[in-house]
């Protein structure tokens, strides 16, 4: 498989991962959204390291999974809490970032 | 202490403001101390200044204080400057001394008003601009006291604002006296264009010595004759002639206390001030004279005529003011300046006096001002009877009393005036004619008026006839003051023909005083002076007596025959002639008219739609932008942080485009440069193709290249921008002609 073909599907992940994160009102969507962004990422770096025959891009996806189960964790936590708080977590309801 | 002329309007206005500002925190006693001291104040100094610094003075045009010069240039100097001379200490002695008056009998009339402080602020403003009026010593200065007045008038007819009646009222009076003063400072323009100043002094020199005033300016009329017209204009509308008197009448609407000093004793009386003040400048022009003196005599007998049938009390002062008023205007209308003063002077006391008089009955009368509901007041208030028994004599002009003299300096004046020379000498008679018909009315109405509320039985109903009671000392004092200046004043006025009988000789002393500053008194014959006494005596008796037939003791049966025969006629007099309506339909409703197409055009439209409309809009469509990023929706912040990092990366890796490409040639060969101001631009890599077959003559990382051709032709040049860490290029193309 020709190596812009994988940039390609990393692209189109991270789109679709971007469309959910602008578009979803449920938080858990918003979440597995921002999953979705990560493994682009992290699709895309694996991608130029094979292209380019360099071995930090591995690495560096390595990071990134470690990275997206840290944010999935505080993520989960922070909208358990607001669901305690508000029995609901839809993101079109909560505006304190107003003023 | 007389070189401080300034102190005599500052001090009032002082208390003006002083009682604005903190009035409220005061007690009633001290705020009326307040006020009547800084009035009393401006009265003591203006006393000392007249009679103890002025006539050593009165040769050099007076004392003069120059507070500082208020602005020049362009020609134009104009100081903030007073001077007293005898024209104007005398109104500065009546305005400070009635206005003294009038405080302490405020302090009993207004005792139970709430808005204490603000009546007498505005009193003191009032005490301040007139001041300010009389004494300036340049027409602005005058101005400035002019527009002065006419707001503290505005604000006390208004003083009882919660009444819709009282608040137009006082914008009528506001309304009309803006006609008068758009006159007035026409006037003081034309008098600037030919004279250059606007000191009075200097303008009454250039009118004595020079030639600029008598220089033909419209219809072959004189500067003097313009100037005078128009600023009798503002006279008319200050001083409450024909046709800008409608105002005046309805002024009546504010506290009785200042009907008596402005609308009575001072402010009205600022246009005869006027003319008298520019005297030399009317002496140049006899026909502006004429007017004036045909204004008057018409307002006087108009006025008087009106006064027949009112029957409210102070709406029957208020005609008579306006009658008396067209006397001074005769007075000073036939160039005998000094009359027109000594009636103002006289006046000053009578009228303000019946005011105060008819303050005294309303408050006894539980604040109505209908007379056919008084009557056989005479027992129960004994003081006001006795001073409005006085100043009823001395108005009626029956002899001994100020009125009197005062009337009969006029009177015989015009009869005796050549002032206007030859086409128009008619005038002089033709205005004497008409003040006997408005002396005859004087005496009727006042006399009618005094039957009506003091003679007789009681009209009143049983509860209203309990509570009638006399007025506390603090209204009586002043009363009595008044009365023994309206049967007195008239003695620094009597005639050179009486004064002979005990073996004086020379014009009256008032007339003496005030030569230098209206010129030499007019010259009557002493057999015409005592025609002129027995015949106006004999008019004010006529009056009198008719008034006895038809009202001594109330309504008697002649009255109502009268009525009975003329029915129509007595109506339209009662409604004033109706010319109030008339205004309104002639005048008013055009237009109200033009307003509202205005109002409609300029200002809902033009303004309101287009110019307000599109920038209300714009904040609006801004508003809703802002409104739309500041929603608090974490979603939408992101979607601006994405699109923000979007164009960032579009930034950084967009195509790179040369500012300029400059083309040389020179013969055959080429010198092809790309300008670029990108920090950037080291890392891009450039390819020439000169002779458009595909492939790069020149390559590198340099921006220019130059190419011989071999033969002439006309050439495609491409040069291919590329940046090596995007991969991004852009192909320029260029053609050209090689000779």
């Amino acid at each position: 498989m020709p190596g812009h073909l994988y940039i390609l599907v990393s692209l189109a992940l991270f789109f679709i991962g971007t469309t959910g994160v602008l578009m979803r009102r449920n938080a858990l969507f918003v979440l597995m959204s921002v999953e979705l962004q990560l493994a682009a990422g992290s699709l895309a770096l694996l991608a130029f390291s094979r292209g380019l025959g360099d071995q930090h891009g591995h690495v560096v996806a390595f990071f990134v999974m470690a990275l997206a189960a840290a944010e999935a964790a505080i993520g989960l936590a922070i909208v358990v809490s607001v669901f305690r708080l508000r029995k609901k977590i839809d993101l079109s309801s909560i505006d304190e970032l107003r003023n | 202490m007389f070189s401080h002329l300034r102190m005599i309007p500052l001090l009032p206005l002082l208390g003006a403001a002083y009682l604005i500002l903190f009035g409220r925190r005061h007690s009633r006693s001290v705020i009326h101390t307040i006020a009547t001291v800084a009035v009393f104040a401006s009265c003591v100094i203006s006393l000392d200044a007249f009679f103890f610094g002025l006539p050593s003075l009165v040769r050099q045009g007076g004392i003069t204080d120059l507070v500082y010069p208020w602005f020049s240039g362009g020609g134009v100097s104009v100081d903030l400057a007073f001077r007293m001379d005898p024209l104007s200490g005398l109104l500065c002695l009546v305005v400070t001394f009635i206005g003294t008056l009038i405080h302490i009998y405020s302090a009993g009339y207004m005792a139970h008003d709430k808005d204490y402080a603000r009546f007498f602020a505005y009193l003191n403003l009032f005490c301040g601009a007139m001041l300010m009026l009389v004494l300036g010593d340049s027409l602005p200065v005058v101005f400035i006291g002019w527009e002065g007045v006419g707001l503290a008038s505005y604000l006390l007819i208004g003083f009882w604002y919660q009444e819709v009646a009282n608040a137009s009222a006082g914008k009528k009076a506001f309304i009309t006296n803006r006609i008068g003063d758009f006159g007035f400072l026409i006037g003081m323009f034309l008098l600037f264009r030919a004279t250059g100043s606007l000191s009075i002094p200097e303008i009454l020199d250039a009118a004595k010595t020079g030639t600029a005033l008598s220089a033909p300016l419209w219809l072959g009329q004189p500067v003097a004759f313009w100037a005078g017209l128009f600023l009798f204009v503002g006279a008319a509308g200050k001083s409450a002639q024909i046709p800008l008197y409608v105002w005046l009448p309805d002024a009546m609407a504010g506290p009785t206390p200042v009907s008596a000093l402005i609308h009575a004793a001072t402010m009205v009386t600022a246009g005869v001030y006027l003319v008298a003040r520019m005297s030399s400048v009317y002496l140049l022009a006899p026909a502006a004279l004429a007017i004036v003196a045909i204004v008057g005599a018409l307002t006087a007998v108009f006025a008087a005529a009106i006064g027949f049938a009112q029957n409210d009390f102070k709406k029957v002062l208020a005609y008579s003011t306006v009658s008396q008023l067209g006397f001074m205007f005769v007075g000073v209308g036939t160039a005998n300046f000094a009359a027109g003063i000594f009636h103002l002077f006289t006046h000053a006391f009578f009228k303000a006096g019946l005011f105060l008089c008819a303050g005294s009955v309303m408050h006894a009368m539980g604040g109505s001002g209908d007379i056919t509901k008084m009557g056989g007041l005479a027992n129960r208030l004994p003081w006001t009877t006795r001073v409005f028994q006085i100043c009823w004599l001395a108005i009626a002009g029956v002899p001994i009393f100020s009125g009197f003299f005062s009337k009969d300096a006029i009177l015989g004046g015009a009869f005796a005036t050549e002032a206007y020379g030859h086409s128009l000498a008619w005038v002089g008679p033709l205005v004497g004619g008409l003040l006997l018909l408005a002396a005859f009315g004087t005496a009727f109405y006042m006399s009618r008026l005094y039957f009506l509320v003091f003679s007789g039985p009681c009209r009143a109903d049983a509860h209203t006839q309990e509570h009638i009671h006399e007025s506390p000392v603090s209204m009586v004092f002043p009363l009595v003051v008044l009365a023994v200046g309206a049967a007195l004043a008239g003695l620094a006025g009597v005639p050179p023909a009486i004064r002979e009988l005990w073996g004086q000789h020379g014009e009256s002393t008032l007339a003496v005083w005030l030569e230098p500053s209206v010129g030499a008194p007019l010259q009557v014959a002493h057999s015409a002076e005592w025609r002129a006494m027995g015949v106006s005596t004999l008019v004010a008796l006529l009056g009198i007596g008719l008034a006895y037939v038809f009202f001594g003791g109330g309504y008697r049966e002649p009255a109502h025959a009268f009525v009975r025969k003329l029915p129509r006629f007595v109506v339209l007099v009662r409604d004033k002639f109706r010319i109030d309506e008339l205004y309104a339909k002639i005048l008013l409703r055009p237009f109200r008219i033009a307003c509202d197409i205005i109002f409609q055009v300029v200002d809902r439209i033009l303004i309101d739609k287009i110019l307000i409309g599109s920038w209300t809009f714009v904040a609006d469509m801004a508003g809703r932008a802002l409104r739309f990023a500041q929603a608090g929706d974490v979603q939408r912040y992101l979607a601006a942080f994405a699109i923000g990092a979007a164009a960032l990366v579009w930034v950084a890796a967009r195509p790179a485009s040369p500012d300029e490409v400059r083309v040389v040639v020179g013969g055959r060969t080429v010198k092809v440069d790309l300008v670029d101001s990108d920090v950037g631009k080291d890392t891009l890599r450039y390819a020439f193709d000169f002779d458009g077959d595909g492939t790069a003559d020149r390559e590198g990382t340099a921006p220019s290249a130059v190419w011989t051709y071999g033969a002439p032709d006309r050439y495609t040049v491409s040069i291919t921008i590329e940046d090596p860490r995007w991969h991004t290029r852009r192909v320029l193309k260029r053609t050209l002609d090689i000779r």
